[in-house]
């Protein structure tokens, strides 16, 4: 049997719907578990983070303001887009985690099936935690949860596909639209996400996906004015403290580190509504009158 | 405030003689009322008169230490107390506050120098409200939809401003207490004197000691407050540059945090908006409590063609507006709460001048002791002016103009803050269209400034994060 050499994939970022490598022009050496050499990922900047921050922000509108019925078909999309290439990602998370296929595999599918849990809660959501308030008065009014906006979300570290989806989905679901900074020594699924979600109806720029230092990449992300909350779950204790501080500067969302034993547990919502506003909107009943008076 | 009327209305003052003010209060800790541990004290007067109205223990590091460790202690009995039982010491507060109403609206009237129409109508009612609202969740916590058992946190810290003293501490204590928290809870400066009277409201319910402890003090006792490292919960509502400053000590730790910050609401008129009515919303919207209200409509936006026939309307009901004693029935507009914040308010209109807006009031004599500003709106603003971007908390309106709905919006939202904002026109379907695209937490529609303990309020952006009331309010004080 003749050794056939493998052509090898330049894994590049995800940003804006487009595959930009790094504006630094750096990459870093990904090595699987027993150290043997995968890829060269892009080691992004400041800059990068930026373009994303832009990217993100100007997919927004268009996201939140989508149906939640349209974005629970994109995201349904996804997992129909990622079973397809099961295999692909069953190989990557095996050599990223270390993993033996079998486990890998029981990973990758734990994993379509949560992106799939998460594409079900988007036309739900704003039933569960929104309604209609009693008012003492002739008025009624509605609170619904709205997206926050841009979320800078650091994917944990130790899983590098079933926790960085467990952490992305619920952020797209709501409406927000996502920089996501993939697990710094495992970052090829991440980079492989890209590609699915470029071919699976989401808009440009609603997850952006940077690989690289985490620190060098928090920290402008976590400063950034126009990013509005910031998932720390891949941001060790002192990294996050220092990004919590800094994300205090515009009032950023935090979502601190959440000790998580098992990414397999059925996730709850509370990192569904960690990136929710909830806006409450007041409508006299009756006869205008003099309802314009409070006293 | 002089009117053009010809008949004046003959002073129609509420009486003092209901509320019992004594020449010196201590610090609540631990169902006892003591001095500070370093003998600080400080006083309390009426902004409407400059009268010093009580000397009030001020809080100092120790105290702040003392009174969390009484909160702890507590904590272990209140919240393995049956939600029912809980529920009956709210309910009993809802009352009391009730019976007394009359006596605490005369005193936070005198404390504050919001108008006796205001506390009597609006403040009191609401506060009873929130009790009886949250009274009845401590015993259906696990239907909230924060899980079978959601837990409390332990000791919040809660710090309140002075615009709403009583107010605001309802919207702290009763959602606390329902979930089980004990509270240490610190009053502004300016306003310590409800939240006193309060913890003798505690006593006639029977409170048990240590589950709300009262501790006045400046901004220092707040932040040794809030940086207690046996604080388990941190609740503010005050200014954005004092909550980022809060956000920055926790950092790093497990607090719960939610903060109700500024504002800069804008309050849109379309063209097929009743005027009247409008009008009504739009002094509702900026002077109700001389304006010192984080959501208060400050930026008018009207739509160009209605402009003149708008701001008409608008100085004309000006004109009636009454100025003077806070404890005259017929009072609209009250005193400013201090003479910082008369400073801060002048300073901001002085600079809205200086950069070329034009300042409008009505003819308008002001007493002359106290700390007083005339209702005040600005024409030729634009959005880069100062008054068009800080918030002034102060009976200060600033006009824009638009023309589409789009530029409402736009306009709307061009600021760091998201906390309320305004809809007036005829068309159901515009009005949900602008709700839709608004930033901020709270729209009123056809209305302005209406509150209730059932209804979520706070905001988005740089407003804070977080809700007070209604359901979503529990999660605050839950382990969720």
């Amino acid at each position: 049997m003749s050794d056939r050499l493998s052509v090898l994939k330049t894994y590049k970022l995800y940003v804006g719907g487009k595959f930009p490598r790094s504006e630094s022009g750096r990459v870093y050496e990904v090595t699987d578990s027993k150290g043997k050499w995968l890829a060269n990922a892009p080691q992004s900047s400041r800059k990068d983070a930026r373009d994303a921050v832009v990217a993100a922000r100007k997919a927004f509108g268009g996201w939140a303001g989508a149906t939640a019925y349209n974005r629970g078909q994109v995201l349904y999309r996804v997992a129909e887009m990622l079973e397809g290439r099961r295999a692909q990602f069953v190989h990557e998370v095996a050599d990223a985690e270390g993993l033996s296929k079998s486990k890998a595999a029981e990973q990758v599918e734990a994993t379509i099936d949560r992106w799939v849990w998460y594409a079900g809660w988007t036309d739900k959501i704003a039933q569960v935690v929104g309604g209609g308030n009693p008012v003492a008065g002739p008025y009624f009014n509605l609170s619904s949860p709205e997206p926050t906006g841009v979320v800078a979300v650091l994917a944990p570290q130790e899983s590098s596909f079933l926790g960085l989806v467990s952490v992305v989905a619920p952020v797209i679901a709501t409406g927000n639209t996502a920089v996501v900074v993939a697990s710094e020594r495992s970052p090829l699924p991440a980079l492989s996400l890209g590609e699915v979600l470029a071919t699976s109806d989401v808009p440009g720029g609603v997850v952006n996906v940077l690989s690289g230092r985490t620190a060098e990449i928090a920290t402008p992300l976590a400063s950034h004015q126009d990013v509005n909350a910031i998932d720390l779950a891949g941001a060790d204790e002192v990294l996050a403290k220092e990004l919590e501080i800094a994300a205090a500067d515009n009032l950023k969302r935090v979502l601190r580190p959440q000790p998580v034993d098992d990414w397999t547990a059925t996730p709850g919502i509370d990192r569904l509504t960690a990136f929710l506003e909830t806006k409450t909107v007041w409508h006299p009943t009756g006869s205008l009158g003099a309802s314009g008076s409070a006293y | 405030m002089a009117s053009a009327s010809a008949f004046e209305y003959a002073p129609a003052p509420e009486s003092r003689s209901v509320v019992d003010i004594a020449p010196s209060y201590g610090l609540f800790i631990d169902g006892e009322f003591v001095e500070a541990a370093d003998g600080k004290v400080f006083k309390t007067v009426s902004p409407s008169t400059e009268e010093v109205l009580s000397e009030v223990a001020q809080a100092g590091g120790a105290d702040v230490d003392r009174a969390v460790a009484a909160a702890r202690r507590a904590f272990e009995k209140w919240s393995a107390l049956p939600g029912s039982e809980r529920a009956k010491y709210l309910f009993r507060i809802a009352r009391i506050i009730q019976e007394r109403s009359r006596e605490l609206a005369v005193l936070e009237t005198l404390d504050n120098g919001k108008p006796i129409k205001e506390t009597r109508d609006a403040d009191l009612p609401l506060v009873a409200a929130h009790f009886f609202y949250y009274a009845g969740w401590a015993d259906k916590l696990e239907h909230a939809g924060f899980g079978s058992a959601p837990r409390p946190l332990g000791v919040a810290g809660q710090v309140i401003p002075w615009n709403f003293p009583l107010l605001m501490l309802a919207w702290k204590i009763a959602p606390a207490l329902a979930t089980g928290n004990t509270v240490v809870l610190k009053p502004a400066e300016t306003t310590p004197l409800s939240a006193l009277f309060f913890a003798d409201v505690c006593r006639q319910a029977g409170l048990p000691r240590g589950v709300v402890n009262i501790l006045p003090g400046y901004g220092d006792t707040g932040a040794a407050l809030v940086a207690h490292p046996d604080v388990n919960k941190v609740a503010f509502t005050g200014s954005t540059a004092v909550g980022k400053e809060i956000a920055r000590t926790v950092a790093g730790t497990r607090k719960k945090l939610t903060l109700e910050l500024g504002g800069k609401g804008a309050n849109i008129v379309f063209d097929d908006a009743p005027i009247d009515q409008a009008v009504e919303g739009i002094v509702n919207g900026i002077f109700f409590n001389q304006g010192q209200v984080c959501c208060a409509g400050s930026r008018l936006l009207v739509q160009e063609s209605i402009q003149d026939e708008l701001l008409d309307s608008l100085k004309r009901r000006l004109s009636t507006l009454r100025l003077g004693d806070p404890l005259d029935k017929n009072t609209d507009i009250g005193a400013i709460n201090s003479a910082e914040q008369l400073a801060r308010i002048t300073s901001l209109v002085d600079k809205g001048t200086a950069e070329g807006a034009e300042p409008w009031s009505p003819e308008c004599e002001l007493p002359s002791s106290g700390y007083w500003f005339a209702p005040t709106l600005f024409t030729n603003v634009t959005q880069a002016h100062t008054i068009a971007r800080d918030e002034i908390f102060g009976p200060v309106l600033s006009v824009l103009t638009f023309r589409t709905p789009d530029e409402a919006v736009a306009k709307a939202n061009n600021t760091q803050y998201g906390l309320s904002a305004g809809i007036w026109t005829e068309k159901g379907s515009r009005i949900l269209a602008v709700a839709n695209k608004l930033r901020a937490g709270v729209v009123w529609s056809n209305t302005f400034n209406k509150f209730d303990p059932t209804s979520p309020f706070g905001g988005y952006k740089e407003s804070g994060f977080g809700r007070e009331g209604g359901r979503h309010g529990l999660e605050a004080y839950l382990d969720v």
